[in-house]
């Protein structure tokens, strides 16, 4: 069984030596003439202000709350969904009550405003 | 022993080959098929009926002058184009294109690995693929690539759940989650018939973490410049370009395996009807983008939080009720 990760191994060392040999050769070739315009960051012609890293909106920790969330969900009902010809009716019950726990955390988020995007 | 491993670095060298030239030519067929859409004639100087264009925008791409701002983080900077083309390009080793050929009097399997986990193989390593899209933006000093990364990745992640809510249908109705089992058990009826909101999730999920047009958020042009690879020039922006069509074509072969039922077809052998279907999963993407105009932010998160997404969830169980009476 091991066997079926060595063509992941290879693909690996190829598409990782891809990118690098690329990106290598492409710093080699070309002309290097540096100014200090060229070096300042391009935000629409404008003499860039402030500090890049600016406040970031609340709601994207949210979101990245709420994906952990379901994504734990999400990868509970795969060994489920492998096995379910076995378990039959009993199974469906039972993942029944887990989905419909999650679902009324999902209705309380949605009512909370946490969906919102504004 | 020494043979096996032989072979498979033959095989693996000739896979990523082929599939990256078509991946080349990938960029060519979009700007055509818009060009047609558009009443345009799209590439037509380089070569006949600008075949050679591909191979020109290499050239071109490598012999520009690589620019790194001068408050850019210089090592981060350089490793999210190579994440960016690497990820997709690794997912190639678990598409199955083909059952097994015999050759030379042995037996060659059409497909790298078969690996027991394959499908969150592949869902594991495309969420890898958004850290390109997040670190280049975070990287590269400067706001609009800031803002364009952490859109990549709150869509990204939003869009990856009902993906991998729609697979879980697929998975209920094969029992399985290596690939080839998933086109096996497809031999009789193609998933598409048994399971049609998974497939159209599927797609729409797939489509937004391409960031293809409807959704293209991340690299919006009107309002972020170009996003996460502003400040990229010459080949390390190409690759970003490279890596997101490679991804177009990963999504056309996983559509293919896990809802048109893979390599089977009749008369012709499975792996051209692998590619006829790989391809006209690809031309629907491409032609989608001509078809919509693009959603706002603000839709584009409710459009997943509100309704793909517990859509996908009821789906799930939709299908569960139906697997179990039957």
């Amino acid at each position: 069984m091991l066997l079926e990760y060595i063509p992941i191994l290879y693909l690996m060392l190829v598409a990782i030596g891809f990118g690098v040999i690329t990106v290598i050769l492409s710093s080699l070739i070309g002309p290097k003439k540096m100014t200090r315009e060229k070096a300042a960051s391009y935000e629409c012609g404008l003499p860039s202000e402030g500090f890049q890293y600016f406040q970031t909106p609340i709601k994207f920790y949210v979101f990245a709350l709420l994906f952990l969330i379901f994504d734990l969900e999400c990868i509970f009902l795969y060994p489920w969904a492998v096995h379910y010809n076995q378990l039959g009716l009993f199974g469906f019950v039972e993942m029944l009550i887990f989905i419909c726990i999650l679902l009324v955390c999902y209705v309380y988020v949605w009512k909370k405003g946490a969906l919102e995007w504004d | 022993m020494s043979e096996l491993l032989l072979t498979l670095a033959v095989k693996s060298v000739l896979v990523v080959s082929v599939c990256m030239l078509m991946v080349a030519y990938l960029t060519l067929a979009e700007r055509k098929i818009l060009g047609f859409i558009q009443l345009r004639y799209g590439p037509n100087r380089v070569g006949y009926w600008g075949l050679l264009q591909p191979i020109a925008d290499g050239i071109k791409a490598f012999l520009k002058e690589e620019l790194t701002p001068a408050n850019a983080d210089r090592k981060v900077f350089l490793l999210a184009p190579i994440i960016s083309i690497a990820a997709p390009m690794l997912l190639l080793v678990v598409i199955p294109f083909g059952d097994t050929v015999t050759l030379f009097g042995r037996e060659f399997t059409l497909y790298l690995s078969n690996p027991d986990i394959g499908i969150l193989f592949v869902l594991g390593i495309s969420t890898l693929g958004s850290y390109g899209g997040v670190l280049g933006g975070w990287a590269s000093g400067n706001k609009y690539g800031y803002i364009g990364g952490v859109r990549s990745t709150a869509m990204m992640v939003s869009y990856e759940l009902s993906m991998a809510f729609a697979v879980i249908c697929v998975v209920l109705l094969s029992n399985s989650l290596s690939l080839v089992d998933i086109v096996h058990s497809q031999a009789g009826v193609w998933n598409i018939f048994k399971a049609p909101v998974a497939f159209l999730i599927f797609l729409i999920s797939g489509l937004a973490e391409l960031n293809r047009t409807p959704f293209d958020m991340p690299e919006a042009e009107a309002e972020l410049c170009c996003g996460y690879n502003v400040e990229y020039s010459s080949m390390k922006f190409a690759l970003f370009f490279f890596g997101e069509y490679t991804h177009l074509f990963i999504l056309g072969c996983l559509t293919t395996t896990l809802f048109l039922g893979g390599w089977h077809g009749p008369l012709l052998p499975g792996i051209i009807w692998f590619f006829i279907k790989t391809f006209a999963v690809i031309f629907l993407c491409i032609w989608q983008r001509a078809t919509f105009p693009r959603l706002r932010w603000d839709f584009v998160m409710k459009l997943e939080w509100k309704f793909l997404l517990p859509l996908a969830i009821v789906n799930v169980l939709a299908t569960g009720f139906i697997v179990a009476i039957f």
